[in-house]
């Protein structure tokens, strides 16, 4: 017992102690979600460091819990993070439940123009409300859906000619959603070098944003809308249209032909891992993660082609990417807008780029050579030019939420029909909006 | 051990002689009552009853934790008029209502088959009871998330198991619609069958012998003892033991989130699952403190018609 | 052979066959622990070979990658850095990686340790305090109010956790070590009240009253008499509230973050390169699970009555 107590008692203490030797002003804490790019944002950050002595803290949180824990963070007004690499989503919210600080007088000030990023990018990650000159980020990490595939497998002879025997046309790169299917089916159940390997790794995860990053990758080539009048919450007949209904249908199809065993609750991860180990001929995931593919040891070099998400009815493709905001709860606005400033530099953007982060820069992303610097740059241009963002509405926790729910009840769990998942989405996010009052 | 008392969820002490108290110098015992145990009724009321009291509050209305600018109206019945019309609500207290069911049933068989088997006193029982006592102090997300790599199709041990004693090739429990049920069921009875198993053996430890040998001597073959003598002497500890574990389950949140997250699809979204999406994800304060206030209520009711029915037993 | 043979009357076969069947059901529900400690020791690629390896060779690789951060270089970059200067750094550069530095496991660790133990010493201590009192006094409405005590355990934990989220943002506690001793004090007060009431009830009266002949306070009495005869239910209680604490997790996931989290929410996001970093879970989950496994095995003839409250005694 009285062991105990002195433990507890020593334990007690050093936890005043420990919240004391906190108050170290230097140092800033930068939060993000844990992937490839994030580290490359750590080794970058060093400059930054080693320029103005400011110290950088880092909290990496895996993404399937990101959003949950980060948003949780904002809400309840912590002061964990100084800097907030935020999801594309969040910005109404971060704008409307004043969690970010606004930009625009400091960009004035330091002669920051948002002129010198990609309009798409700025849009996308930086205004709200939609639109308006009204900034509460930089954009830091331009982003969409594509597509990786074993090249080294589409140009084998006897799979080339297995492929042309059964479909009729040449093994390569889909120009359209049928094709991409076809081609999945194809290798789906397989023998390649005496291992069964299986069509696609297709994001089907049900707990933060996954399978809903999956299957608007299907919807908007199909031609799919939020609103038929833009600004209108009027989803009747878009949200449920007959292209979005087939476009669900179809990407049902591919979970139930065309991925491996098990692969009911995958995101980014378990794409990579599904990709890298061989069992799949082609993954879905993020640019951001492809030039660590590229890099790596068994999968990177020639082994890997990239493509952008194909069309279908129009181009299309689902939107990534984040921008940078300084958090309104901090201590440290100071340290942590002299961070941004010395981001949004032409140079240190160019050697983000280099490291393996997708600068949102003109001088970066809008060169000539841009396009040539990397096998997947191109493409990355081509998703960037077609991109398309889930609801970036305050409440679009909420609304993501209900579409994971009812997708994720449909192609995963098999209830119900196409139809029926959306009709029954539309009822939850106009329930949504009303409790928003926008309805 | 033979000699235990179930008590009821109150006490039944006796008090102190008054006369004697009167005599004793220095505090009196009033003063020194409301000391020992106003600390912790304070601390229970700031942490739970205010709390409580606040969640009836917010159910009222249509408050949202993240708005905080925003105007809280009070909306009436409405929250609880919606959760009770959603057919979602409805399938996720199923899942739960099935979870509960069957986790209980396999336990109480488990736990009460293995609490038989080592009253047998067989020589190193102790133990074998003690390795298997251990699941159930382990912290159920950890294990919750060490499941899921266990459970992995392709590299799991128990899918490997399974096939290599029954031949089914790989099985996916965590992401099939039939088995993920089943998966969350077998890890819960892993951890808590042996609880089960514990309060069964209390129970056999407590019918003294003569009963036994009475009954050989009326030649009572081995089901009449059991159903006779065996049974109705351990039921209460059993009943307790349901009771205590049914409303656990019936809260189970933290190793069926990391388990399954609710999936595949709305499978395994147990109820405090989908609170906590309501309340921490959705934001919808308003409308989640209504959903806890039923779930309270349910659990509360449950536990006083159970606690009923267990005295009934008992008397 | 009869199915409810009693103590001492079991014939030799009959033993025999109980103890196999029970040896047996030990051995397979043991097969998951021995997995995640197994697992702790084997190379990323071998966690996750097909089929599951059951011989391998062990590494500490999952340990290094459980206590520090790591970045991957090229074959270049490691090059100029020189010779690795401890085991540890050999394990990482192996697989092309740099230290950068140590993770946060180990303040999540003691962040649960340090929870955990100062609410298990207050709720014990006012645990404590509140039994003898219900025990010994004359505590208007005591049913309704011990009724009361234990009703607090029965809400879900994230019923309790909306307001109580408000609540600590409100007042600043939210992700911090003191808010979360507060709160598993009062969620385990319930249990050290029922608990430690039932010790005291065990502790004869007369003892006491001797001593307040001899001239003791009623204060006196209690500190020099009853606390004394009470240590060892203080000790099991203490254990029950310190294994609840450790192991809590729908609290610590919803009200912490960077500052006071603890290990369980913290464990599950342990990752490496591209995927969970399962050798470095299981190296978590083994030395998080360890003092637990010890405490059940030191406990195991007080389990029966941590686990129902006090409601069955020995």
């Amino acid at each position: 017992m009285r062991i105990l107590v002195t433990t507890a008692l020593a334990a007690a203490v050093s936890a005043v102690s420990f919240s004391g030797a906190n108050a170290q002003d230097k140092e800033i804490t930068l939060c993000w979600a844990a992937w490839d790019p994030a580290n490359a944002l750590v080794e970058l950050s060093k400059d930054f460091t080693a320029k103005t002595g400011i110290g950088m803290n880092f909290e990496f949180v895996p993404w399937t819990s990101f959003a949950d824990r980060m948003l949780n963070e904002l809400n309840s007004g912590g002061k964990l993070c100084d800097l907030m690499i935020g999801d594309s989503q969040w910005i109404g919210g971060g704008a409307t439940y004043g969690h970010y600080v606004k930009l625009n007088d400091f960009f004035e000030k330091e002669g920051i123009s948002m002129d010198d990023f990609l309009p798409a990018t700025v849009n996308a990650y930086s205004t709200w409300p939609k639109g308006t000159p009204n900034y509460y980020a930089l954009p830091a990490m331009g982003d969409a859906l594509g597509w990786v595939y074993r090249k080294d497998w589409f140009e084998r002879p006897e799979i080339q000619e297995a492929f042309k025997a059964e479909y009729g046309r040449d093994l390569a790169v889909p120009k359209n959603w049928t094709e991409l299917r076809e081609i999945a089916q194809f290798f789906q159940g397989r023998e390649i070098d005496g291992k069964k390997v299986y069509g696609a790794a297709i994001y089907t995860e049900r707990g933060s944003e996954g399978i809903t990053m999956g299957v608007t990758a299907a919807l908007y080539p199909w031609g799919f809308k939020y609103e038929n009048t833009p600004g209108k919450y009027d989803m009747e007949g878009a949200v449920n249209s007959a292209e979005a209904v087939e476009a669900l249908e179809f990407y049902k199809s591919m979970y139930e032909t065309a991925t491996p065993p098990g692969h009911s609750d995958a995101y980014m991860v378990a794409n990579l891992d599904a990709y890298k180990s061989g069992q799949v001929a082609m993954q879905m995931n993020w640019f951001a993660f492809f030039p660590g593919i590229a890099k790596d040891e068994t999968v990177g070099g020639d082994v890997s082609g990239f493509f952008a998400n194909p069309p279908q009815n129009v181009e299309g493709s689902t939107l990534g990417g984040q921008g940078i905001s300084v958090v309104s709860y901090s201590d440290k606005q100071e340290e942590a807008l002299e961070y941004i400033k010395w981001f949004a530099q032409p140079d240190v953007q160019a050697k983000w780029w280099a490291l393996g982060g997708y600068s949102c820069h003109v001088a970066v992303a809008g060169a000539d050579d841009f396009a040539e610097s990397t096998p997947f740059a191109g493409e990355f241009l081509k998703a960037m030019g077609s991109v398309k963002d889930f609801w970036q509405e305050p409440i679009y926790a909420e609304l993501l939420q209900a579409m994971q729910k009812r997708v994720h009840d449909y192609v995963v769990a098999d209830q119900g029909t196409a139809q029926e998942a959306l009709d029954k989405l539309i009822e939850d996010w106009t329930i949504s909006f009303e409790d928003d009052g926008k309805l | 051990m033979t000699d235990q008392t179930i008590q009821r969820i109150a006490s039944d002490t006796p008090d102190v002689a008054p006369r004697f108290v009167r005599r004793v110098r220095g505090l009196s015992d009033r003063a020194i009552t409301w000391l020992f145990i106003g600390p912790t009724l304070a601390i229970l009321l700031a942490i739970n009853i205010f709390p409580l009291i606040w969640t009836v509050y917010l159910s009222f209305t249509n408050y949202r934790a993240n708005q905080p600018g925003r105007e809280v109206k009070w909306v009436g019945t409405r929250n609880y008029e919606r959760l009770l019309g959603s057919e979602d609500i409805w399938g996720y207290l199923q899942a739960t209502a099935h979870f509960v069911v069957w986790t209980m049933v396999l336990q109480v068989l488990v736990g009460f088959g293995l609490a038989l088997l080592i009253n047998r006193n067989f020589r190193g029982a102790s133990f074998w009871t003690t390795l298997i006592l251990i699941p159930m102090m382990l912290s159920p997300a950890v294990v919750g998330t060490f499941w899921t790599y266990i459970y992995q199709p392709q590299t799991g041990i128990f899918s490997y198991i399974i096939d290599f004693f029954a031949g089914t090739g790989a099985i996916d429990m965590i992401g099939s619609v039939t088995l993920a049920p089943w998966a969350i069921i077998i890890v819960d009875t892993w951890m808590w069958a042996p609880y089960i198993m514990l309060l069964c053996l209390a129970g056999l430890r407590s019918i003294p012998d003569y009963l036994y040998e009475a009954a050989e001597i009326d030649r009572a073959n081995a089901l009449q003892k059991f159903w006779y003598i065996t049974l109705p002497r351990v039921l209460p500890f059993l009943m307790l033991a349901v009771l205590f574990r049914g409303i656990e389950n019936f809260k189970m949140f933290d190793m069926v989130v990391e388990l399954t997250s609710g999936g595949p699809g709305s499978t395994t979204e147990l109820a405090s699952i989908n609170l906590k999406r309501e309340a921490f994800e959705k934001w919808r304060t308003g409308f989640s403190s209504a959903f806890a206030i039923i779930l309270f209520v349910t659990v509360f009711g449950l536990g006083n018609i159970y606690v009923k029915a267990l005295n009934k037993v008992k008397s | 052979m009869s199915i409810a043979a009693n103590p001492g009357r079991t014939g030799a076969r009959g033993r025999w066959f109980a103890g196999s069947a029970v040896a047996l059901y030990a051995l397979i529900a043991m097969i998951p622990l021995f997995w995640i400690f197994a697992t702790g020791f084997k190379s990323p690629p071998d966690s996750i070979a097909y089929p599951p390896k059951v011989f391998f060779d062990p590494t500490l690789e999952g340990y290094v990658n459980l206590f520090t951060s790591r970045s991957r270089q090229t074959d270049e970059y490691i090059e100029t850095l020189g010779p690795p200067k401890t085991w540890y750094e050999e394990i990482a550069r192996s697989r092309n990686m740099v230290i950068t530095g140590p993770s946060r496991f180990a303040d999540r660790y003691w962040n649960s340790v340090v929870i955990g133990f100062g609410s298990t010493f207050l709720a014990v201590f006012l645990g404590t305090l509140a039994a003898y009192a219900f025990s010994r006094f004359k505590v208007p409405l005591k049913d309704d109010l011990l009724f009361f005590i234990l009703s607090t355990r029965m809400m879900p934990p994230i019923a309790v956790a909306i307001p109580i989220f408000l609540m600590y943002r409100e007042l600043g506690l939210s992700d911090t070590k003191a808010g979360m001793i507060l709160l598993y004090t009062a969620v385990n007060l319930s249990l050290s009240v029922w608990l430690l009431k039932g010790f005291v009830d065990e502790i004869p009266r007369e003892y006491e009253e001797a001593a307040v002949v001899d001239g003791y306070t009623r204060l006196q009495a209690f500190r020099k008499v009853v606390l004394p005869q009470m240590r060892a239910g203080i000790a099991a209680t203490a254990i029950f509230c310190l294994i609840f604490a450790w192991n809590e997790y729908a609290f610590a996931l919803l009200l912490t973050s960077g500052q006071a989290q603890t290990a369980p929410p913290f464990i599950p996001i342990i990752i490496g390169e591209g995927g969970l970093d399962w050798p470095a879970v299981a190296a978590g989950t083994t030395l998080f699970l360890l003092p637990v496994v010890v405490f059940t095995v030191l406990l195991r003839n007080q389990l029966l009555r941590g686990i129902t409250f006090g409601a069955v005694r020995k």
